[in-house]
C-alpha cells in the first residue's frame, strides 16, 4: 500500500469515528441538558388539576395528551388494519387499487404536519363546524398516522406464512374466520409496533394540532371542547412569554414519555425477531 | 347469513383501503380550492416573487419565505448529510455488535424526540451560544440550520444504514483481496453500491427539513425579509402559516393557505423524486 492510500484510510477512519461520536454526543447533550434543567423543576404543583395564571399546571395537558392519543388510535387503528387486510388478503395480485393505495400512503407519509393542521382546520373546524375541538384534532392526527399503521400492518400480515391460511381453509373455515382467527393473531406484535410508533408521533405533534384542537389549557368537558396536549403546552408557554421553569418541566415529561415509548417498541421488536 | 357477513366485511375492508386515497384527494381539494383563489387575486408573479410581506397593506409576497425555507434546508443538509452518512457507515461497517446494540436505540430516540423539544433545546442552548459568539439576538438562520441538521440525522442514518447493509459482502471481500484497506474497501466499493439508497435517505431528510415547523419557529427569528446573513433571522413558509393563521382573515387567510399550497407542491416534488429513486433501487436488486 502506498503512502497516499494509507493517509487516506486514516483520514476516512477519523471522519467515521468523529461523525458517530458527534451523533451520540448531540443526543447525550440534549437528553442530559433537559433532564438536568428539568428534574429540579418538577414540583407537585405542576400536577395540579387546574391550570391558572398563578400555577401553570401541566396536568390538564397530560390528560389531554392521553385522550388525544386514545381517540386518534380509536379512529386510525381499525381503518389501518382493515385496509391492510384488504391489500394483503383480499386484493388480487397486480390489482390497480393496490398500486394507487401504495402511492397515496407514501404521499401521506411525506406531507408535513403543518399541512395536515391546515387541512384539518379547513375541513373539520371550518367546513364541518366542529370548532377547535379534541375531535377535530384527533381526526387530523388519525389521517396523519394512518400510513404508519397501514404499512406496519401490511408487513406483519405478509409475514404470516401461507400454510396457516391453507390449513384453515382446508379445515373448512371461511375467509373472514381465517383472517380474524388465524392470520391476525400472529401478526399482532408487528401491528402493535406500528401502533407504538404512532403513539410517539401523536405525543410529539404540535403543528397539526394548534389550529385543530386549539390551545385551551383545561381538560375539556367532552370531545367537542378545545384542549392542548403536552407538546402544544410547551409551544404555548414559549408563545405566551417564556415561563422557563414550567417549560423545562414539560420538556422532561415529554422526553420521559418518548423514552418509554421507544423502550416499549424495541421490546416488541425483540419479541418479533424471536 | 354467513355468506352475507363475508360479503359485507369484504366491502368494509375495501372501503377502509380507499380511505388513504380519499384523504389525499380531500387534502388536495381543500388546499387548492382555498389557496388558488388567493393566488389568483394577488397575482401569481406578485405572490411567488414579491419580496414584501405586509398583510396590513395587503401586500403578500412570499419570496422571502421560499428563500428562507430553501436556505435552512440547504444548511441542514450541509450539516446533517455528511454527519449522517459517516455515522451510518460507522454503524454498518465499523462498529462492534455490542456497540451497535447501544447506538441503534440512540438513533431511534433522536428520531422520537418531539420537534418542540428540539426547538426548546435550540432556544435555550444554541441561540445563547450564537448570541455570545456572533452578537445579535441569536435567533438566526444558523440556529435553525444546526437544529434542523440534528433533526434530519436519524432519517439519513437509518435509511443509509439499511442501504449499506444490503450491499453483498462479496464486494467488500473482493476489494480486500485486491489489497485495499478496510476503509478504502468500504468507501470505494460499498458506499458507491449503496448510493441510491443513501440518496433516498437524503431526500427524505430534505422533506423533513422543509416541512419542519415548530423547531424553526422558536429559533429562526421569523422576520419576513429576504435572509441577510447566517446570523440574521429569517422566516420559513411553515413558520409563516403558524404565526399568522390564528388571527388572519379574508385575503390574508387565503394568502397563508396559498403559502401551504406552495409548500405542498415542494413536498410533492420531493416525494416524486424519492419514489423514482426507490424504484431505481428496487430495479438494481
Amino acid at each position: 500500500m502506498n503512502k497516499a492510500a494509507k493517509i487516506q484510510s486514516v483520514i476516512l477512519r477519523c471522519l467515521v469515528y468523529l461523525a458517530a461520536a458527534l451523533t451520540v454526543g448531540v443526543l447525550v447533550c440534549i437528553v442530559a441538558y433537559i433532564l438536568y434543567k428539568g428534574i429540579p423543576n418538577l414540583s407537585p404543583t405542576l400536577f395540579a388539576l387546574e391550570y391558572n395564571t398563578d400555577n401553570l399546571s401541566l396536568f390538564p395537558a397530560l390528560v389531554n395528551t392521553v385522550t388525544m392519543t386514545f381517540v386518534s388510535l380509536l379512529i386510525a387503528v381499525p381503518l389501518g388494519i382493515f385496509s391492510a387486510i384488504y391489500l394483503v388478503e383480499y386484493a388480487k395480485r397486480g390489482n390497480k387499487l393496490v398500486t394507487i393505495v401504495g402511492i397515496t400512503t407514501e404521499t401521506l407519509s411525506g406531507i408535513p404536519s403543518i399541512v395536515y393542521g391546515l387541512f384539518g382546520s379547513l375541513l373539520f373546524v371550518a367546513k364541518l363546524k366542529w370548532g377547535y375541538s379534541m375531535l377535530a384534532g384527533a381526526c387530523t392526527l388519525a389521517i396523519m398516522i394512518l400510513p404508519v399503521i397501514m404499512r406496519t400492518a401490511e408487513e406483519a400480515l405478509k409475514s404470516v406464512p401461507d400454510s396457516y391460511r391453507e390449513g384453515s381453509f382446508g379445515l373448512g373455515a371461511g375467509k373472514l374466520r381465517t383472517v380474524f382467527r388465524i392470520v391476525l393473531p400472529p401478526a399482532m406484535p408487528g401491528i402493535l409496533s406500528g401502533i407504538i410508533l404512532s403513539i410517539g408521533r401523536i405525543v410529539g405533534e404540535t403543528a397539526a394540532l394548534i389550529f385543530t384542537a386549539g390551545t385551551v389549557a383545561q381538560i375539556p368537558k367532552n370531545l367537542m371542547g378545545s384542549g392542548r396536549t403536552l407538546a402544544i403546552h410547551l409551544y404555548a408557554l414559549w408563545n405566551e412569554g417564556l415561563a422557563a421553569e414550567q417549560s423545562y418541566a414539560t420538556a422532561v415529561v415529554l422526553l420521559v414519555i418518548v423514552v418509554l415509548i421507544n423502550a416499549a417498541s424495541s421490546f416488541i421488536a425483540k419479541k418479533i425477531s424471536k | 347469513m354467513n355468506k352475507f357477513k363475508e360479503n359485507a366485511m369484504h366491502v368494509v375492508f375495501l372501503a377502509a383501503a380507499c380511505i388513504s386515497i380519499l384523504a389525499v384527494a380531500l387534502i388536495c381539494i381543500f388546499l387548492f380550492a382555498n389557496g388558488i383563489p388567493g393566488i389568483a387575486k394577488i397575482g401569481a408573479g406578485d405572490f411567488l416573487l414579491g419580496t414584501k410581506w405586509k398583510p396590513g397593506n395587503d401586500i403578500y409576497g412570499i419570496f422571502p419565505m421560499i428563500l428562507g425555507s430553501l436556505y435552512v434546508t440547504a444548511g441542514a443538509i450541509i450539516i446533517g448529510v455528511p454527519t449522517g452518512i459517516f455515522t451510518a457507515v460507522f454503524m454498518a461497517r465499523f462498529c462492534p455488535e455490542k456497540l451497535h446494540k447501544l447506538l441503534k436505540p440512540a438513533v431511534d430516540l433522536l428520531a422520537g424526540i418531539p420537534s418542540v423539544v428540539y426547538g426548546f433545546f435550540g432556544l435555550m442552548v444554541i441561540v445563547p451560544l450564537i448570541r455570545k459568539f456572533f452578537g445579535g439576538t441569536g435567533t438566526s438562520m444558523l440556529a435553525a440550520c444546526i437544529v434542523l441538521g440534528i433533526m434530519i440525522l436519524p432519517t439519513i442514518i437509518s435509511v443509509s444504514e439499511s442501504a449499506l447493509r444490503a450491499v453483498p459482502d462479496s464486494y467488500y471481500e473482493g476489494s480486500l483481496a485486491l489489497g485495499a484497506s478496510h476503509e478504502r474497501s468500504v468507501f470505494f466499493t460499498i458506499v458507491p453500491a449503496a448510493k441510491s439508497g443513501i440518496l433516498a435517505g437524503v431526500i427524505l431528510g430534505i422533506g423533513r427539513a422543509i416541512g419542519e415547523t415548530m423547531a424553526v419557529i422558536m429559533i429562526a427569528g421569523n422576520q419576513p425579509v429576504i435572509p441577510q446573513s447566517l446570523t440574521k433571522g429569517l422566516r420559513t413558509m411553515t413558520a409563516n402559516i403558524v404565526l399568522e393563521m390564528g388571527y388572519a382573515a379574508d385575503l390574508h387567510r387565503e394568502a397563508l393557505i396559498a403559502t401551504a399550497v406552495v409548500l405542498f407542491v415542494f413536498i410533492l416534488i420531493i416525494n416524486l423524486a424519492f419514489s423514482i429513486i426507490k424504484r431505481r433501487t428496487n430495479k438494481e436488486k
